[in-house]
């Protein structure tokens, strides 16, 4: 569209697109910072550090193993949500969401509740006669990545389900088309088009994991590119071979999300309830019991273990927890909190500038605003350890650096939510709010504010719910008596107190998913 | 207050539109057109959301290049979306007074009369999406009223109505712009609407506008742009 239209509305006000300006600078800064003192500080002079190649093969291989097992179960699920109608279909489709924000070292102590040793699985295979589940190592990751990524990848699909025109039904109806008529000429195109991208995003999430290769893995075998990271900075005060082992990882993340951006459109995050289509090809009994025997299955496998950690943590945070984690709580809830106004803050500066012009220069703007998902959290933590060190003590700065990390990572989620909002109001209201003369504050508030509203307090929740559970860069700064939350159950988990860390999981996960409501709807009831 | 174009050049992509007419003080033209023809193109310039490329318009005399929209003697009525739809009725209209909103009694009183002029009197608290569609139109105009701008310009802001209510729509903006003495311009697809209310009417084809000629001589003769149109 024309361009003065854009422009007039808001460039009356200079500073905030010089703020527009700042905050992008310190993105791409902290990000390109991160490479560029990753990539120097590294000595390759004697090659790569011992046990970095095979970090790099079983960080691919866990990452590769854990997006075809999600992509090839997520299909069923999906079909099966997408074609049968229950009561509290709707609210299970919403409560697919959950796992997207769960503390990862919540999930794992929920899944090891029930898979682990003296789990009820391995309890009903000893009683049968088998040997107890042993979960740790690779088996462990891949089923707390699928845990975490069945629901995002089968919403994913049940958006391209539900974006199949319904009048493309009622045609393969009308023809009676059934079986695999049906499935070539309308399933398999959106498949097709949605599995790939739904594979690298799974695969990216994958390759960055840290918290649940802590846990779950470890020792030579099972070693991602972020816990050798982490293991080379903390244990061995390597900073070289750190540096090295980062650079390996951005080449990692930088393909995986060059080819995420190359394949998939804008829907990544698609959150769509999913409508649920008449559709004439279900009626066979068969299909009807596989659909109920999947919808069941997986509604138990991704919820069992978060009741679990309430019914075994509630106990223990009731009965009383100790001093430590009331203070961890604190420093978690700062965290958490500034994260997610700094986030919306850095986010809604950065969208407004972009929704001023549409050339060149924003486009490249745009696309730098999204560089954070292509460094992974432990690069970012070496790379600022690297910047910090000649001028502070960077353990000392664990919290600001925490902050800092999960801003920048933040931001990029919370653009994907503005930036088309921003465009919507413009599009319905940049000339009216032109022609009755609105500008400035007052065009903001009338024009824009009411149809950002809501994505700026989903952002702001998901920044507080994620930042408040995320065990990543503070394990790597924090002294022993200066961590978060999640590094304290971390430390309770590695030496075996587990009614504690169950505690602390359960204040946890009240914690993540009370931010999270209260950010997104509990302030909208005020209004 | 008069409208000139002179000798302008629109340009949107591919598409190319030129203008060399005047549209007299205080009357009612509509401009005919099919649609893609650049009737709504024409009005956008006009508002001053479009550059020209090339030539000028005058409003009054007054040359409009580096007047932004909100300064320009025009109110425009556009297709969809002329309600903010998280205020009210009155606040809604009040925008036409004071972008902030903070009137004064006497202000708020004159928001009153315009809504009782509309006939929407006692609908103020109401929010836009409790209103039908040719009431959301009056609140426009009731806005439009206030502004006291000289220059009118409805963008088919009432296509989506019924035949019935669309002219009682048509009506009330005659009504309005003979009190006023409103130049009006009215971008319509439809012979009739043009014939009920627009003493002259302009025809937008092939990348550009004819002079504006009586209403009933231009249906009673129609150049060849015009009768390809109507078939």
């Amino acid at each position: 569209m024309d361009r003065r239209f854009g422009t007039l509305i808001m460039a009356s006000n200079r500073a905030l697109v010089v703020l527009g300006w700042t905050a992008l600078a310190l993105i791409t800064s902290v990000s390109f910072g991160s490479v560029l003192a990753v990539a120097f500080v590294g000595d390759w002079n004697h090659g790569f550090p011992i046990g970095a190649l095979s970090s790099l093969r079983f960080t691919l291989l866990q990452a590769g193993i854990s997006a075809v097992i999600c992509v090839v179960l997520a299909v069923p699920l999906s079909r099966a949500l997408a074609c049968r109608s229950f009561v509290g279909r709707r609210s299970l489709v919403t409560l697919l969401g959950v796992p997207f924000l769960l503390p990862a070292l919540v999930a794992v102590l929920g899944l090891l509740s029930i898979f682990g040793r003296s789990g009820p699985v391995s309890g009903a295979l000893v009683y049968f006669g088998f040997q107890p589940l042993n979960i740790y190592g690779l088996p462990g990751i891949l089923l707390v990545h699928f845990f975490f990524n069945l629901p995002l990848v089968t919403r994913l699909i049940l958006q391209g389900w539900s974006d199949i025109p319904s009048e493309q039904f009622r045609l393969a109806a009308q023809l009676d088309m059934r079986g695999a008529n049906f499935f070539w000429s309308l399933e398999w195109p959106m498949l097709r088009r949605v599995l790939p991208g739904a594979f690298l995003l799974v695969f990216l999430l994958c390759t960055t994991s840290f918290a649940v290769v802590l846990t779950m893995g470890g020792g030579p075998k099972a070693t991602t590119l972020e816990l050798a990271i982490f293991q080379a900075l903390r244990f061995d005060f390597d900073l070289s071979a750190a540096a090295q082992l980062a650079f390996l990882q951005v080449l990692v993340c930088g393909f995986s999300v060059l080819a995420v951006a190359l394949v998939q459109g804008k829907s990544a995050f698609g959150t769509t309830l999913g409508s649920f289509h008449n559709r004439s090809d279900g009626d066979g009994t068969w299909r009807l019991i596989a659909d109920c025997v999947t919808i069941i299955a997986a509604s138990a496998f991704l919820f069992l273990p978060i009741i679990s950690i309430l019914f075994t943590g509630l106990p223990a945070l009731i009965s009383g927890l100790p001093n430590s984690v009331w203070l961890a709580t604190f420093r978690s809830l700062l965290v958490a909190l500034t994260s997610s106004v700094l986030t919306v803050f850095f986010s809604l500066v950065i969208a407004q500038m972009l929704n001023t012009r549409q050339d060149l220069k924003t486009r490249f703007a745009e696309i730098a605003s999204y560089l954070p998902l292509a460094i992974s959290p432990f690069v970012m933590g070496t790379g600022l350890f690297i910047m910090i060190n000649p001028f502070a003590d960077p353990f000392a700065l664990a919290l600001v650096v925490t902050v800092i990390v999960n801003t920048c990572l933040c931001i990029p989620l919370a653009l994907r939510g503005l930036i088309p909002a921003f465009a919507k109001a413009r599009q319905r209201y940049g000339r009216l709010a032109l022609s009755l003369d609105l500008h400035g504050w007052t065009a903001f508030r009338v024009a824009f504010w009411p149809e950002i509203k809501q994505p700026v307090r989903f952002s702001a929740a998901i920044t507080a719910a994620l930042s408040m559970g995320d065990l990543g860069v503070i394990a790597l700064f924090a002294t022993p008596d200066g961590g978060t939350l999640p590094l304290l159950m971390q430390r309770l988990l590695a030496s075996y107190q587990m009614d504690a860390a169950a505690g602390v999981a359960a204040l946890l996960l009240i914690l993540s998913f009370g931010l999270f409501w209260f950010i997104d709807r509990g302030v909208r009831i005020g209004h | 207050m008069g409208i000139e174009l002179d000798h302008i050049l629109l340009r949107l992509g591919q598409f190319q539109l030129t203008a060399d007419l005047q549209f007299a003080s205080a009357t009612t033209t509509a401009l005919i057109g099919a649609s893609g023809s650049g009737k709504s193109t024409i009005l956008a310039a006009i508002a001053g959301f479009i550059e020209l490329q090339s030539g000028s318009i005058r409003l009054d005399g007054k040359d409009m290049q580096n007047v932004p929209p909100g300064q320009r003697p025009v109110t425009m009525l556009f297709q969809d979306y002329n309600l903010f739809p998280h205020l009210s009725v009155a606040q809604n209209v009040g925008l036409g007074l004071k972008p902030s909103l903070r009137l004064n009694k006497d202000e708020l009183g004159l928001v009153k009369d315009a809504l009782a002029r509309v006939d929407l009197a006692g609908l103020g608290n109401r929010l836009p999406a409790q209103l039908s569609g040719g009431q959301a139109g009056r609140v426009a105009l009731a806005r439009a009223l206030l502004r006291k701008r000289p220059v009118l310009l409805l963008d088919e802001p009432f296509a989506a109505l019924g035949p019935a209510q669309r002219s009682e729509m048509l009506d009330l903006v005659s009504q309005v712009q003979v009190e006023k003495s409103l130049t009006v311009l009215l971008v319509t697809h439809l012979p009739e609407d043009a014939a009920r209310i627009a003493s002259f009417a302009s025809v937008v084809a092939n990348g550009t506008v004819t002079k504006p000629v009586a209403t009933a001589q231009l249906f009673a003769d129609p150049p060849p742009a015009l009768r390809d149109y109507l078939g």
